[in-house]
């Protein structure tokens, strides 16, 4: 069952960062209570990940955690989130992951009891899922490991349960590098079927674990196109209006009893906050480390946790780079709360949403007002299709519109996308059941529709 | 403008129909079909690929065209079967063992093949057995591995160690990518080369290769 959000949970003037409408108070910490909090991830420098190296992986992971946590304290940050996000090894092998959750959750309480640091840790298990071609999404074992990581890293002491779940890339992929809305939007309806599958697992396993079922993210998706339209691969206003469309499969986590905060890297994490008003974590300029973006102020001005992404734990010349990421999220951080503080969120907010808005199509989806145009759209009457195609047409809208104002920069050579969007869009058919019967025989080789679950008349019809 | 052109203007154009009718019409004419690939269709591949190279086109473009190249070759492809002219080379492609990022070396496979080059990819997640068998069955040219996570590249290593084993190594060049790899880890590894991205991949097999644009020894 899909909870339905049927109105915004904030107003252009109350869309901020560290204010949640539902803040999460857990361990002492309070996610979008007014605060950001710094949320910090790494990963470990080239080195083989197996039975016989995991007794230094999981060092490197404690001389990781205790450097972030030595730094945080010593910066007088009273409160972090930790996340460690499993490697695909440690997922197909769940009692590694739970191993290494075991000794941050121990690091994490000393810091807690001898400092005061207060802290919450984010469990992240790959999804594994991927393995076969095309793709076991409910029936391999897989999928049993995948969600035996999440109970077992749970009991040992994670927090916050999430995931960037990769339901639908299969189409979602080449989609992107074709520029193919229509493949897009069948992407996302897999997504989207894959997300209740998963998601009603993972809050079952919350439930259990008495642990929070934090949030996803279409990174695989929203992201790829991303980074593509970085390259010059693909066109930023298309990346822009995927990322509008991945709102209605990150939306679902939500409906199926999600609570935030959101993982960091779904910058469409700013819709699901204007819909759900639970917490988001967010990532820009300070995750540079990791990936280049166009939307490193940007995404700040809505933050409840502010994250690096993921770092390597390589040695540069201040200090090993988890920690340098610590120290430059909390100064971010700093500088957030004390705008708020000093009641200039709002002006604070706006400064970072004016510093990138006009310079990228995917940066203007992100203002304010487009934020809650998007948002509505999103949360619009009808099912995962119909809100896609809408979501979709009004992103393009919103962006022809900025276009035409002179608001938002458009590269010379992406003149003709929009209307290439359009006539796209325009060509859609009107209902689920229809662009199923249209789809469905192109993707059968990449996709094995029984590990989706689409009710019956949706599969009958689409064949 | 000659059927060798307008088979070139239809390929850059993407348009897979029109490249087919004037590539059965070149040989029904009878031009040789070594001339049709490479005085037409190879022509058109380069000027596309020259053209994103420098940022003037997409990649969904790129792909259009090489569907357009991908149709004209059906006619020519089994004509050339056997001759020094039916590929430029063969280049096996994965991403190695316990890395499930795709994407990045279907952007590769895509380049190289737009180029001429046959590609037997090999998928995710590819152990290094698996590329051993490759070489062996496939006795490709060129071996090429991305690797996305810092815990996945050093088994570039192993394949490479694999192949030194098998006595194979000397019959291939090894080229890697990825996010974490570098010119020096691929120097590191004993790669015979480094791709930064998709873009500069299939110049990268050219030059380790020898050839020209076209295929032609330098």
């Amino acid at each position: 069952m899909r909870k339905k959000y049927a109105t915004l949970a904030f107003d252009s003037a109350s869309l901020l960062f560290g204010r949640a409408k539902v803040p999460l108070t857990r361990n002492g910490v309070t996610i979008g209570g007014g605060a950001v909090i710094p949320e910090i991830k790494f990963t470990l420098p080239p080195m083989d990940v197996e039975e016989s190296s995991m007794a230094v992986v999981a060092d490197m992971f404690e001389d990781m955690v205790a450097g972030v946590c030595k730094r945080a304290f010593e910066l007088h940050q009273n409160s972090i989130i930790v996340e460690f996000e499993l490697l695909p090894e440690m997922t197909m092998n769940p009692g590694w992951g739970e191993a290494i959750t075991i000794r941050i959750r121990s690091l994490l309480d000393d810091f807690r009891k001898r400092d005061g640091l207060l802290s919450l840790l984010r469990i992240t298990p790959v999804d594994i899922r991927e393995l076969e071609k095309p793709p076991l999404r409910r029936d391999g074992r897989e999928t049993e490991l995948l969600l035996d990581s999440f109970r077992r890293c749970a009991r040992a002491g994670g927090d916050l349960l999430s995931i960037e779940s990769t339901g639908g890339k299969e189409v979602t992929d080449p989609s992107i590098m074709a520029a193919d809305l229509r493949g897009i939007i069948f992407g996302t309806l897999l997504g989207c079927a894959d997300m209740e599958f998963l998601w009603g697992r993972i809050c079952a396993i919350a439930r259990e674990t008495s642990t929070i079922p934090a949030g996803d993210t279409a990174c695989g998706i929203g992201n790829t196109a991303m980074v593509l339209a970085d390259q010059g691969y693909v066109p930023k206003v298309f990346a822009a209006v995927v990322r509008a469309v991945t709102g209605v499969r990150s939306l679902v986590a939500y409906e199926a009893g999600a609570v935030g905060p959101g993982k960091d890297c779904g910058y469409e994490n700013v819709f699901l906050k204007a819909i759900t008003g639970y917490p988001m974590s967010m990532e820009g300029k300070s995750a540079a480390c990791a990936h280049f973006s166009s939307l490193g102020n940007i995404a700040g001005a809505y933050a409840d946790l502010w994250s690096n992404e993921s770092v390597q734990h390589i040695k540069l010349l201040s200090g090993m780079a988890p920690v340098v990421s610590m120290e430059q999220l909390i100064y971010d951080c700093r500088l957030f709360n004390v705008a708020a503080q000093k009641n200039f969120a709002l002006n604070f907010r706006d400064m970072l949403v004016d510093s990138d808005a006009g310079l990228d199509p995917q940066a203007f989806i992100l203002k304010p007002d487009a934020v809650l145009e998007l948002s509505k759209t999103i949360i619009s009457e009808g099912d995962d299709y119909i809100r896609s195609v809408r979501t979709a047409k009004k992103a393009v809208q919103i962006l022809e519109e900025g276009v035409r104002t002179g608001e938002v920069l458009l590269p010379e050579r992406e003149a003709g996308w929009i209307d290439r969007m359009k006539t796209a869009l325009e060509d859609l058919p009107s209902t689920k059941d229809e662009f199923f019967r249209e789809e469905h025989d192109r993707w059968q080789v990449a996709v094995d529709f029984s590990q989706y679950e689409f009710s019956e008349p949706d599969i009958e019809k689409g064949n | 403008m000659d059927i060798y052109q307008e088979i070139a203007s239809n390929v850059e154009q993407g348009y897979s129909e029109k490249t087919k009718k004037a590539v059965e019409r070149a040989l029904a004419e009878g031009c040789p079909p070594n001339d049709i690939l490479h005085r037409g269709l190879i022509t058109g591949m380069n000027a596309v690929a020259q053209r994103f190279k420098s940022g003037q086109m997409f990649l969904p473009e790129v792909l259009a065209v090489a569907g357009a190249m991908k149709a004209g070759m059906t006619f020519v492809k089994p004509l050339l079967a056997g001759t020094k002219h039916s590929s430029f080379g063969k280049v096996v492609i994965g991403t190695v063992r316990g890395d499930m990022h795709d994407i990045g070396k279907n952007l590769v496979a895509i380049m190289l093949e737009g180029a001429g080059f046959e590609v037997i990819d090999l998928g995710t997640d590819v152990r290094a057995d698996k590329f051993v068998e490759a070489v062996e069955r496939e006795r490709p040219a060129i071996v090429g591995m991305s690797a996305l996570l810092t815990t996945t590249m050093l088994h570039m290593k192993g394949v490479i160690e694999a192949l030194e084993q098998k006595n194979l190594r000397g019959d291939v060049k090894i080229i890697v990518g990825g996010a974490p790899i570098s010119n020096n880890f691929a120097n590191e590894i004993k790669a015979d080369g480094y791709a930064r991205d998709a873009g500069s991949a299939a110049d990268l097999v050219r030059s380790l290769l020898n050839t020209d644009h076209h295929g032609t020894p330098l």
